[in-house]
Parts: C-alpha cells; sequence; structure tokens
C-alpha cells in the first residue's frame, strides 16, 4: 500500500514539477513578448509599447518640458516605494483596459494620478510657487497646476 | 486507527497535488491567451491595409474601396442610419421630419418657392441621392443636373460625359492631371445643363469614397468643379482667411497658376476642404452654371455684395425667386456649413470639420478616421474630449446652451420677416405701387437671406456662436426697419388724403 501511494506522489510531483516549469516558460517568455522588463525602465518609449499614448508621447517630445523631465519625473513618486506602488497600480489597469478593450476614450488622468503629477510640479518649482501654493502637502486641495499650464507637459492641443 | 488517519491525509495530500496541477495548467492557459492577444495587438500595429484590389481613377464602387479599406468602408456604411439630436438629424422614424411643420414661420418665407412645398430635415450622406430623386421640389417643378453636382458621386460622371464631348485623354489618367481636369469641367458644364431626370440617370452612387480620395495614393483631393472654381475665387479675393493658411500663402506668390488645393493645401485644411465641396453656399439654378459666390469672401454680407452684383444672362440683378405675396426678389441660403464654420473659433483654431464630425477611433491597435459622418453630438468622447477635458454631460449642456440661444434669436428675426412681408402685402393691397415699395423690398431681400442663413446651416448657430447672433440681429433690424419704412407709406397716404388740397 504505502509503495504505491508513494509511487503516485512522485508521479505527481514530477507532474506538477513540469507544470509549474512549463508555466514559468510561457510565463516568462510571454513577459518577453510583452515587453515587460521595459516597464520597470525609465526610457519613456516603455509608455507607446501599445501605442494609445502614442499621441501623448508625441506630444510629449514638442512640449517645454522635453528636455528636463521624462514620463515617470511627472507621472510617478520620486521615492522608490511610491514610484513602483504607482507603476504597479497603473501598469495592471493599463492592461486590464488594453486587453479587454474596456476603457474610456479619449483617455483621461484619473484623481490619484492627478495628485502625483500635482505633487512632482510642485517638488520642481518649489521655489517659484512658494508664495501662490494655497494648501502645500495637500495635492488635492493645491491649485492645480496643469488646470492652466495644460501644454507644458504634452504641447498645445490643436 | 493510526493507519486509517495516515491514508486520509496521504488522500488529501494526493487531491492537493491534482488541484494545484489544474490550477498551474489554468494559469498557463491565461497566460497563453495573454499572448495570442498581445500577438494580434502588434499585428494589427503593423499592418494597416492589406491591398486586396486595384483601384484606379474609374473605381466609383465604394464596396471595391471597402475591400482595401475595411473599417473607414464599416463605418462609411452607417451613414444610412437614422437619427436625432435636439435640432438636427431627421429622427429615427423611417420618414424625414418636415421643416414646414416644425417651424410655421417657413411656409410664408418661402411662399412661390419649391421650399415651401417640401422642406424636410436632412438625413445621413448614404440617403443624399434618394431624398433628392423623391424630393417634390425635383419632381413637381422643373430642375436642371445642377442639383447631382452635391448629389451624387460625379467625379467619374463628369469626366465620363466630357470624353463624350471630345475631352482629350482617357479616363485612366489622374483626375488631376490636365486632361482629367479638362474633362471634369466639360462634362460638369453639360450635366448642369440637362434636365434632372436625364442626369439623375447617370447617378449611381451617394458621395463616394473616390470624390474625396486620390485612388492611388489615399491623398485627400478635392474633385467637386464649383468648389475647385469658388476656392480660387476666394483666394483671388482680398478677404483674410486666417484659417486657411495655404491660401495666405498662395497670395504673397507670383499667382501665375490657380490657387489649387490638391497641390497647395495642407492635409489638415484638406480635412475641411473636401467638407466644403458640397457644406457651402451655391447657386444652382437653371439661369446659370452652379457657382460658389465667394468672390469678395465667406462672410454673409460679402456673399449678399457678390450675389448683387452677379447678372443673370439676360442682364436682371440675380436672385432666387420672386415673393409670391410681396413680389420681392429674395435669395436663398443653402447650407452654408464651410462659410460659417470660417468665422468660428474651432477654425480659426486650426480644428476641421473631420475632427469633429470624423474623429479618429481606435479599433484594437489601430486608430482610424470614422467615416461615419454624423453630428458630435453623438459621439461627444471622441468628437469633443480630446481637447476639452470635461463629462460629456457638461460639454452637451455647453453647446445646447448655444443652440437654444441661437434657436431663440432665430424665431424672432423669423417672426420679424414674417411681420415685414405681412405689412408688404396688406401695403400691396391697398394700392401701394412696386416702386414705392422698393426699399423695403431691398430690406426684406437683406432680411429674409440673413434669417435663412442661419436656418439652412446645419449648426444651429454652434459653428460659430457671435456670428450667427450677429447675422440674426442684423435680419431682425433689417425687417423691423422695413415694417417702419412700410408703416411711413402708409402714413403719408392717409396724411394725404386728410388732409385736403390747398
Amino acid at each position: 500500500m504505502p509503495t504505491n501511494i508513494n509511487k503516485t506522489r512522485m508521479i505527481l510531483g514530477l507532474l506538477l514539477a513540469s507544470a509549474i516549469g512549463l508555466f514559468a516558460g510561457v510565463g516568462g517568455y510571454t513577459f518577453y513578448f510583452g515587453k515587460g522588463f521595459s516597464y520597470l525602465s525609465n526610457d519613456p518609449k516603455a509608455c507607446v509599447n501599445c501605442h494609445v499614448m502614442r499621441e501623448q508621447y508625441d506630444g510629449w517630445q514638442k512640449a517645454a518640458h522635453h528636455a528636463v523631465a521624462t514620463c515617470n519625473d511627472c507621472h510617478t513618486p520620486h521615492d522608490l516605494i511610491g514610484k513602483y506602488m504607482t507603476k504597479a497600480s497603473n501598469g495592471y489597469h493599463h492592461s486590464k483596459g488594453f486587453t479587454l478593450q474596456d476603457f474610456h476614450e479619449p483617455i483621461m488622468i484619473k484623481p490619484g494620478n492627478s495628485s502625483v503629477l500635482q505633487k512632482n510640479c510642485v517638488t520642481c518649482h518649489q521655489d517659484i510657487v512658494d508664495g501662490i501654493n494655497t494648501h502645500p502637502g495637500n495635492p488635492k486641495k493645491m491649485l492645480n497646476c496643469v488646470h492652466c499650464h495644460r501644454e507644458v507637459g504634452h504641447g498645445p492641443v490643436r | 486507527m493510526k493507519t486509517n488517519h495516515t491514508c486520509r491525509q496521504r488522500g488529501l495530500a494526493l487531491w492537493g497535488y491534482v488541484l494545484l496541477i489544474a490550477f498551474v495548467a489554468g494559469a498557463a492557459f491565461g497566460v497563453l491567451l495573454l499572448y495570442q492577444n498581445m500577438v494580434t495587438r502588434k499585428a494589427e500595429a503593423t499592418q494597416h491595409s492589406v491591398r486586396i484590389t486595384e483601384l484606379d481613377e474609374t473605381t466609383v464602387d465604394p464596396s471595391k474601396w471597402g475591400l482595401n479599406f475595411p473599417r473607414q468602408y464599416d463605418s462609411y456604411k452607417r451613414t444610412v442610419d437614422n437619427y436625432g439630436t435636439k435640432y438636427g438629424g431627421a429622427g429615427s422614424e423611417a420618414a424625414p421630419v418636415s421643416k414646414l411643420k416644425t417651424d410655421s414661420h417657413l411656409p410664408e418665407i418661402f411662399a412661390g418657392y419649391a421650399f415651401a412645398i417640401d422642406y424636410n430635415q436632412r438625413r445621413g450622406h448614404a440617403h443624399m441621392l434618394e431624398d433628392q430623386r423623391v424630393t417634390k421640389r425635383v419632381t413637381e417643378r422643373p430642375q436642371t443636373g445642377a442639383c447631382l453636382h452635391c448629389h451624387t458621386s460625379n467625379t467619374v460622371l463628369y469626366r465620363k460625359e466630357g470624353l463624350k464631348l471630345g475631352s482629350p485623354g482617357t479616363l485612366e489618367e489622374s483626375m488631376d492631371s490636365e486632361n482629367g481636369r479638362a474633362q471634369l469641367m466639360a462634362g460638369f458644364e453639360a450635366v448642369c445643363k440637362m434636365p434632372y431626370k436625364q442626369a439623375a440617370e447617370l447617378a449611381q452612387h451617394p458621395v463616394a469614397c473616390i470624390d474625396c480620395h486620390d485612388p492611388k495614393t489615399m491623398d485627400l483631393r478635392v474633385t467637386k468643379p464649383g468648389f475647385i472654381r469658388g476656392i480660387d475665387v476666394l483666394a483671388h479675393s482680398d478677404e483674410p482667411v486666417p484659417h486657411l493658411p495655404s491660401i495666405e500663402r498662395w497670395r504673397t506668390g507670383d499667382r501665375k497658376q490657380p490657387y489649387d488645393a490638391n497641390r497647395d493645401a495642407s492635409r489638415q485644411e484638406m480635412r475641411s476642404m473636401v467638407c466644403g465641396q458640397c457644406h457651402v453656399e451655391y447657386y444652382c439654378g437653371p439661369k446659370m452654371t452652379l457657382f460658389f459666390p465667394w468672390n469678395k469672401g465667406l462672410k454673409v454680407e460679402q456673399i449678399e455684395a457678390t450675389y448683387n452684383e452677379t447678372k443673370f444672362p439676360d442682364g436682371h440683378r440675380f436672385y432666387d425667386f420672386a415673393h409670391a405675396k410681396t413680389g420681392a426678389e429674395v435669395l436663398k441660403a443653402q447650407h452654408p456649413e464651410f462659410e460659417l464654420w470660417s468665422q468660428g473659433i474651432h477654425a480659426r483654431s486650426g480644428v476641421s470639420c473631420a475632427d469633429c464630425h470624423m474623429p479618429y477611433v481606435r479599433e484594437g491597435a489601430i486608430k482610424v478616421s470614422s467615416h461615419h459622418v454624423r453630428s458630435p453630438l453623438l459621439n461627444i468622447a471622441q468628437a469633443c474630449q480630446t481637447c476639452h477635458r470635461y463629462p460629456e454631460s457638461e460639454i452637451k449642456a455647453r453647446v445646447e446652451a448655444i443652440q437654444d440661444r441661437t434657436a431663440a434669436l432665430m424665431d424672432r428675426a423669423e417672426t420679424a420677416t414674417v411681420g415685414l412681408i405681412r405689412a408688404l402685402e396688406a401695403a400691396k393691397k391697398q394700392g401701394a405701387t412696386a416702386q414705392q415699395l422698393a426699399p423695403a423690398y431691398e430690406l426684406q431681400r437683406k432680411a429674409q437671406w440673413r434669417v435663412d442663413f442661419i436656418n439652412a446651416e446645419n449648426s444651429m448657430g454652434f459653428h460659430a456662436p457671435q456670428e450667427a447672433a450677429r447675422i440674426l440681429a442684423e435680419a431682425i433690424d433689417y425687417a423691423r426697419q422695413g415694417e417702419l419704412l412700410v408703416l411711413g407709406i402708409k402714413l403719408a397716404a392717409t396724411t394725404a388724403a386728410v388732409t385736403p388740397a390747398p
């Protein structure tokens, strides 16, 4: 009896090991095919892998901030944990949206990402905006920079 | 007991293995699905069109173009859909709504003209040919082939007629070649002179791909003779056209060649000009060849001045119809969308017709310009939100605020115009002479032209809100000035009757 069970267990164990190995392989290749590593980088080209943000990318290349800021400089927090948390959350939503094709078009920034952006404006422009920054530290209540300076990031909109 | 317990534990462990294997298999299955999805999206991104059939200058049938461009063709076919917005469209019913019933002023304003018999809300592009063939304006009044300039695909139709009349070259040559243009213009002149029925037999399709696209390069191009001539006439005027920079540039050149949109205009300008081939003011009656009245510019009073200076071959001053109730020789506006848009903020900001009426839509990883030409109000996300980042309800409310105000002002302008018509009618009955009433007739012409310019235009003022309000304010003013004139004539007559002669 025990020998039989041990045999079955061994076979199942092998099967499981192969299955997990296969999954890792297939998953790894899909990750590579989907340019997964590029999303961990700072390269703006990663943001146009799927072409949805082509207009934003093209606009950024012609816009005022092109020389001084990449996508991540404005759109992700500057601390390590915050940066990768934001990347993970956006990565999940964008992948889900693009795979299921169920996102709102034209794409629009959501409140969470908007406050990340606002914080980053102030981080760099602290010295200039000190006097008009109504709610320092509270990006949700702060005077919204891009409400007027809409064109700095992605160039003029027609 | 102990063995039993171990056995059960081992049995459970076995099931655990099986479940885990099933789970890993399911996850791998899901990952492969995702992989497949990525492959599809990547393929879409690299492949825009597959050339299945050869297209050339003789291919009129849109379904053939549709083989190579299925996405554009699919949306083009949707113009068959009936729809209605607050002020536009023909509603969702099978039979279009009659404007004569929804606007009680119109039968009086158009008295004596074909538009008093039949005047329906417009339907989509797909209906343009059938709707024209059955309207009582065509079946009950004699019309010419000029009407077809904008109600059928006539690039090839005109060229074939031109060739029949001895124009040089062949149909295979490019429409933009010297021979192609000569064929087009000769055919156009000939078809305009035909009776409508004879010309309509030549027509096969509503507006088609070839009317706006070069079959070889798919570049946008204009092919309607009225526009080709009209835009050159506009280029030769002094009127500033900052929204059409290629005309401004052409004006600074040596002007040896005529302004040619297909050669000179930018792609963004072409995205409006192809629409301006038809969505404009023009004369298409029997007395002269169809023309666009743009000699002095695109504003309402500039077009009016052009008409006023135009003489029919018999030497009579230009007019569209003699008003049945007053006798005034008045003007009827067509659908001056291009002209009104030209006065608005969107044109000034470089926004073309296609940006709002044929916005880019994404299918998978491909972006295509929607060929389902329709009101932007039916597609606010794609049409407006690309630039205006406000909720759809807010955008719609802003548009309707403009349209409601225009509609209210237009109603007043029509009431004023009808007031003048009735005053003239009464004065005539009481014996006022045509000579006495001539200045008031002139004011009827002015008022009626303005109010109809906004009524016939398909945006209820939205294409240029302030300009629309200015035009309607002028209409009200001219109509009431006319009434005062008539009142003055009446008063003079009564005073003369009451006061005994010295």
